[in-house]
């Protein structure tokens, strides 16, 4: 995808990237708090970053590399406008949420890790989102509905694609 | 003017809180009407979020559940004067699943509004840090020691005798970390908390930091929390305004700094060397011990690694005393559990209680039962690492040593109920399963055997009925237990075969290991 984006689309990440690492490089620990505010900016965290953020921070590529790919919230490739996270664990299990993924999995066509072809959701499995009270659980962006059924999870992504 | 409160605690928002409040506001613009709308923490009654309450002179009064259809009604039964209304709940205070439990730690949440200072300080925020002003370090360490507090992340190592350590060791700069990775399923206390009442997690820091010479604090707070990070931030805000934070605490002298850095989504991450690792800006992997965190943590230095409700629980141990906090509990457990319910319950929500209390009453005084309403056949205590209780052991008291007599732990307190539909050998599965995905590499029993463990559930569960080959894969998923027990790092490996093995001992028909030895004989 990152082959699709145009120089100057290239060059307006490479600024904003650069702009998150001398903004956060000076502080103890920086590597996640750059590549948070690079994800939270640009939707995901680019291999374009490595290079500049190895050169800020003294580490190796491989050393951001491993980081980068250690931690299940770094996206290593861009993701949909929305992104849906269906909780697995126990409590949502309890819950019935075995039957909901499968579910929603169906209504949106796409499978865990996957885009629907609009470009609009990206669904991922998330462990707890501290609703266990209301499970089932899901979060959209950042909002968080207990309680859910595949009919509910349609209504907020109908909601979201209309906003 | 006539103040109303509606929840903004992510759990209350998920149920529609924000539109109930919205709803609200419109339709006593529409009246006319003036009220004052009050964004409060969360009571914990999740089972009635979105949870309305009006201000009375008698005290405050709730209506819940209230989505918005019902507002036009509420106004027409005069609700902001307590009118009758099938939704009517009376006094808060009175309703008795709020009324039977003993609030220390959660003294205040759902009734202040959480980014408020002032609403803080007049609801006894901050007299603790006052008193812990007058006293020396030791003097502070000490309380904490009495207080008989024992972490509640899980490992119920006790708070007083960690500080001492860490006032001990020589070092310039000493950190308080504060672990907000609340990983566990079924646990939402540390949210809570933070998002309800952040101030006394604030609060319980500097304390820590005053008491063992630390002058800097980090929350490390997992990045699903996307709300907590909001509260804590602007929380954090007004609290260096006001002098709570910052070089010259309430002109005291001290210093203390206060950070929220944000997890990334690994569950290892809440374990506490992985923990300082990742703050460090590492991959989260585990550390030997020694050295401990106490003496080499957060860059090498004497490093506090607490919990959340462990700190949040610290002033009002220095408010009213060691000895007020240990007259709470039993045995070597002081104190109270803010015990979260949680699963398929009717009645889920935060019960804090002095340790003591059975599973029985939780699940049935409080939870009501199973939301179902078929009946509860299994419950897992304590978080994905905690083991899988069956009804003959629903009379065990919530205590640690109790719960470790019958091979379970307590963990954060998290309580997650499963009706008679559940599968467990489809439980144990997941068990390995997110081991799998969570382990951090570093060791093989962990790493490799939690894959194997997997798949070997799934040969039991193929060879239902065929006595030898069953028999050989029950034996071989214990002796993979015995290696990842003995052979693990840290408690992620080490604790998976607690609930893989509960599961297979107290739910065996589920296995088939009831059939295999019928075919066998
Ligand atoms: C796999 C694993 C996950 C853990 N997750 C958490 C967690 O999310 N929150 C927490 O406070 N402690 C967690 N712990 C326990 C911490 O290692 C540590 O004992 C605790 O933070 C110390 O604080 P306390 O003494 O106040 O409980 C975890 C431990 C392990 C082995
Ligand atoms: S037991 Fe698992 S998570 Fe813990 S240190 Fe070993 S590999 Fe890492
Ligand atoms: S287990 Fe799903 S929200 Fe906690």
């Amino acid at each position: 995808m990152v082959a699709d984006l145009t120089t100057q689309e290239k060059l307006d990440m490479a600024s904003k990237i650069d702009a998150h690492i001398a903004k956060n490089q000076h502080m103890p620990g920086a590597l996640l708090p750059i590549l948070h505010a690079i994800q939270d900016d640009i939707g995901w965290v680019p291999e374009a970053c490595y290079l500049p953020i190895s050169k800020a921070l003294a580490l190796s590529i491989a050393e951001v590399h491993g980081v980068v790919t250690f931690y299940h919230h770094f996206h290593t490739h861009p993701v949909g406008k929305h992104v849906l996270q269906i909780c697995r664990a126990e409590s949502c299990q309890a819950m019935g949420s075995e039957k909901l993924e499968a579910n929603v999995k169906a209504a949106l066509g796409i499978d865990y890790h996957e885009t629907t072809q609009d470009g609009a959701v990206t669904l991922l499995p998330v462990y707890c989102l501290g609703n266990c009270a209301c499970s089932p659980a899901v979060m959209l962006g950042d909002d968080v509905y207990g309680r859910m059924t595949a009919d509910k999870v349609a209504e907020i992504v109908a909601e979201a694609r209309a906003a | 003017m006539v103040k109303v409160y509606v929840p903004r605690d992510s759990t209350a928002l998920s149920l529609g809180a924000d539109r109930t409040a919205k709803a609200i506001q419109a339709e006593a613009g529409k009246r006319g009407m003036q009220i004052e709308l009050i964004r409060n923490g969360s009571r914990g009654l999740f089972w009635l979020e979105p949870f309305v309450e009006v201000a009375t002179s008698e005290g405050r009064v709730a209506f819940a559940p209230v989505q918005p259809k019902d507002v036009p009604s509420l106004f027409d039964a005069d609700f902001l004067n307590a009118g009758a209304h099938p939704l009517n709940l009376g006094l808060t205070e009175e309703i008795s699943w709020l009324k039977k439990q003993q609030r220390l730690t959660f003294a205040r949440s759902g009734i202040t509004n959480p980014v408020c200072l002032d609403d803080y300080v007049a609801h006894h925020g901050y007299k603790g840090l006052n008193n812990a002003l007058k006293m020396t370090s030791a003097e502070i360490v000490k309380a904490v020691t009495d207080s008989g507090l024992r972490g509640r992340g899980g490992a119920a190592f006790p708070t007083g005798i960690k500080w001492n350590t860490v006032l001990g060791a020589k070092g310039e700069q000493k950190y308080i970390v504060c672990n907000a990775d609340e990983g566990d399923s079924g646990t939402y206390s540390d949210r809570m908390i933070m998002e309800d009442d952040p101030f006394v997690l604030i609060e319980g820091m500097t304390i820590a930091g005053i008491a063992v010479g630390a002058t800097q604090g980090y929350i490390y707070l997992r990045s699903e929390y996307p709300h907590a990070l909001k509260t804590l931030n602007e929380a954090i805000a007004k609290a260096e305004q006001a002098g709570y934070l910052g070089q010259n605490i309430c002109g005291s002298g001290h210093a203390f700094n206060l950070e929220v850095r944000r997890a990334a989504g690994a569950y290892i991450c809440g374990e506490e060397t992985s923990l300082l690792e990742s703050l460090e800006g590492k991959r989260g992997q585990v550390r030997f011990k020694p050295p401990l965190p106490a003496i080499e943590g957060l860059f090498g230095k004497p490093t506090v690694v607490n919990n959340v409700i462990s700190l949040a629980t610290i002033p009002i141990i220095l408010d009213e005393g060691a000895q007020y906090y240990a007259d709470y509990g039993m045995g070597r457990s002081r104190g109270t559990l803010p015990i979260q319910l949680a699963g398929n319950i009717k009645q889920a929500g935060l019960v804090e209680l002095a340790f003591g209390a059975t599973l029985r009453e939780l699940l049935y005084d409080f939870g009501g039962g199973s939301a179902t309403g078929r009946p509860i056949r299994a419950v897992q205590v304590g978080g994905p690492l905690g083991a899988f209780l069956p009804e003959s052991q629903f009379d065990t008291p919530l205590d640690y040593e109790e719960f470790s007599k019958i091979w379970a732990v307590l963990g954060h307190g998290g309580i997650v109920a499963f009706d008679d539909s559940v599968d467990m050998s489809k439980m144990a599965r997941y068990a390995f399963e997110f081991c799998a995905i969570e382990s951090c590499g570093k060791c093989t029993p962990c790493r490799i055997g939690s894959t194997r463990g997997a798949e070997v559930i799934d040969r039991i569960v193929a060879n239902r009925g065929n006595a030898k080959e069953h028999g050989k894969q029950v034996q071989l998923v214990r002796d993979l237990s015995d290696t990842m027990i003995n052979g693990s790092l840290c408690a992620l490996g080490g604790m998976t075969p607690y609930p893989v093995l509960s599961a297979i001992n107290h739910f065996g028909e589920d296995f088939g290991i009831e059939s295999a030895k019928k075919a066998a004989t």
